[in-house]
């Protein structure tokens, strides 16, 4: 009797967690394995899959030496950090500025979080055609500043095709993903600074801190972990990032805006080559999961839940 | 260590007297409500163009002067609802948006439940996976799909990668040679899981359930034992308790979670594109769909892309509190 009893609430968890690890296995594990495995094939899209030939490591060799991986990858290393850390510099600078609570804040905040909830479809489409060097706003107004103000023609205020141009396109990219996500970053610490308890504060001004000692020594340190954690959520999140870019450039021109997400999907659906697209698959999980493990080492719930 | 659990960012503290009310003028919030109306005017210009481009006609759309004042128009719209199937990938979006909300849910406030409240072996291990599946690129997943789904109504129709998977799954467990299943039955059974909108149900769901469930254990943590307690001392098992006194607290969490699945599901393209056939589509792959080799169809595109953004738009002026809510909790949940 008393060991059914036992075996009965061993059970209850289970049942309990079983429909989310199923549904985690199907839609997520499984697939994941998929890629791995088929990473150490020669598979092309449209063959069939008896004809596939097993290349054990070769894909992996080849993408060692691949320049247009390396290439990507370097796109991907500068939009990443370009974004992040100006993001970061950003929405950090904004919450210390706007820090006091005021009349009519939720109003801007609801404003705020606007980028963050439309989607990347239409963020990539409005960019497009914002940037576009015919019939785009930006390239417009900023050519005509140039006319106002001659001197300015020469540091790069004449007509331009954003995101024709190999040199620009990237920056422009960076540009659009700091309009969309800036005020995530910005909501998030604004969040953990008007958190950090009045006394503290307090303390400090008693003590004579001028407004930069107070940023610099006590509220910055004080929300240091939600600075580290925002800082690797956007770090993995950049580096997944696909929809905006696909739609607005598609890695072009040539290969000035093609991050590891974009040259994924390009050698599964444009090369064909899906063998090969698992194994650079495998290449971005590596990295997400080397930021998503920092994540968890700054940031466990479990741990937490202990401390707590 | 900064908690952020006591804390809602949308409470005004204190709000300062004598501003506008006596008409003392304050330099410094002033300056505080320019720059804030200088940001929101830098993020509200390209919504308002998406939106001011859509009722253009297409001439006006492709002059080199940006045109600020014109005659608007609803022929973009007309011509979406009319000649491009808007309804049928309209239900299409709703359908597959609800129900990866509703599973996602579901699913996931079972999980979130026993991780909060119940020891057992491997809950350290389950919570730590969970969270880093949450950051599996979604772009790796369509190589899989391909592969193990493989729905072809379109381009790769004769491809052999024909959703080897799911044959092997029909015809290994339901309908092999000596099944009790009727052919008709299986038919349909085969034909609903070939349908895309099955599978994006199913990744969109595995892809938001790591978050949903850190979020839904937030929630949970904050309830009283003493309600559980209760409810056992009275007779209750456990699925009774989670039915009875759990869930019905969990309102405001269920509201936030399902804000952000709902708007991954909605706003998502690259999974959809993989996916869904002609019949099937999403609307942002339909809208995707409009650029094609003659350029992109500016007019079309951009009333598109006003209707998809009717839904997020809507959520976000009635429920801020909870996406800034959700937000910060995924933030410091990881």
């Amino acid at each position: 009797m008393r060991t059914k009893l036992i075996d009965q609430q061993k059970l209850v968890p289970l049942l309990f967690i079983m429909p989310a690890i199923a549904v985690l296995v199907i839609g997520l594990i499984i697939p994941v394995g998929n890629a791995l495995y088929l990473s150490f094939f020669d598979w092309d899209l449209g063959t069939k899959w008896e004809t596939a030939e097993f290349l054990a490591m070769e894909n992996y060799m080849r993408m060692w030496q691949d320049e247009s991986v390396r290439k990507s990858l370097w796109v991907t290393l500068q939009y990443t950090f370009a974004t992040t850390i100006i993001e970061m510099i950003i929405g950090i600078g904004f919450a210390l500025a706007l820090e006091k609570p005021i009349r009519g804040a939720s109003l801007f905040r609801t404003i705020f979080i606007l980028p963050l909830m439309i989607s990347p479809l239409v963020v990539g489409l409005i960019w497009r055609y914002m940037l576009d060097g015919r019939t785009g706003l930006i390239p417009h107004y900023v050519e005509r500043i140039g006319e106002i103000i001659p001197p300015l023609q020469e540091i790069g205020f004449i007509r331009h095709a954003y995101l024709a141009d190999t040199r620009l396109a990237l920056p422009a990219a960076v540009g659009v993903d700091i309009w969309q996500w800036t005020p995530f970053i910005f909501i998030i610490i604004l969040a953990g600074l008007q958190s950090i308890p009045k006394d503290v504060i307090n303390a400090a001004y008693i003590d004579g801190a001028t407004w930069w000692q107070m940023t610099i020594m006590v509220k910055l340190p004080m929300i240091r972990t939600l600075i580290i954690v925002t800082l690797l959520l956007r770090l993995v999140d950049v580096f997944r990032a696909l929809e905006v870019l696909f739609v607005m450039t598609f890695g072009g021109p040539a290969q000035a805006t093609e991050v590891l997400s974009v040259k994924i999907y390009k050698t599964a659906f444009a090369a064909q080559n899906l063998g090969y697209a698992s194994a650079i698959s495998m290449l971005l999980i590596a990295i997400t999961l080397i930021l998503s493990i920092g994540i968890l080492v700054y940031n466990n719930p479990v741990q937490q839940e202990g401390r707590a | 260590m900064t908690t952020i659990r006591s804390l809602n960012p949308t409470e005004e503290t204190t709000v300062q007297k004598g501003f506008l009310g006596k008409w003392n003028f304050n330099w410094s919030q002033i300056s505080h409500y320019a720059l804030l109306i200088f940001l929101s005017l830098i993020i509200l210009l390209p919504i308002y163009v998406i939106i001011l481009t859509s009722l253009k006609r297409q001439v006006v759309i492709m002059s080199r002067e940006p045109v600020w004042f014109f005659m608007p128009t609803l022929s973009n719209y007309q011509e979406i609802i009319e000649n491009h199937n808007f309804m049928r990938h309209l239900f299409s979006s709703i359908y597959v948006s609800l129900a990866s909300t509703i599973l996602t849910l579901f699913v996931s406030s079972y999980a979130a439940y026993a991780i909060a409240r119940m020891k057992f072996l491997g809950r350290g291990l389950l919570a730590n996976t969970t969270l880093l599946v949450r950051m599996v690129p979604p772009v790796v997943l369509t190589v899989p799909i391909v592969s193990l789904w493989g729905n072809w109504e379109g381009i790769w129709l004769e491809s052999a990668a024909h959703g080897r998977y799911l044959t092997w799954v029909s015809q290994t467990w339901l309908c092999t040679a000596d099944s009790q299943v009727a052919d008709a039955v299986c038919q349909v059974f085969v034909d609903g899981l070939m349908d895309g909108r099955i599978g994006l149900i199913l990744f969109y769901s595995a892809l938001n359930l790591p978050f949903v469930v850190w979020l839904l254990v937030g929630f949970i943590q904050q309830i009283p034992v003493e309600l559980e307690e209760a409810a056992i001392v009275d007779g209750a098992s456990p699925f009774q308790v989670f039915r009875q006194v759990i869930a019905p607290l969990l309102k405001g969490g269920y509201a936030v979670a399902s804000i952000f699945v709902f708007r991954i599901a909605w706003n998502e393209l690259i999974l959809g594109l993989i996916l869904t056939g002609r019949r099937t589509y999403l609307l942002p792959v339909k809208a995707n769909n409009l650029i094609d080799n003659a350029g992109v169809q500016w007019g079309l595109m951009m009333a598109m892309g006003t209707l998809i953004l009717i839904p997020p738009l809507v959520l976000t002026f009635f429920s801020a509190r909870q996406i800034i809510q959700g937000m910060t909790a995924g933030a410091v949940k990881g």
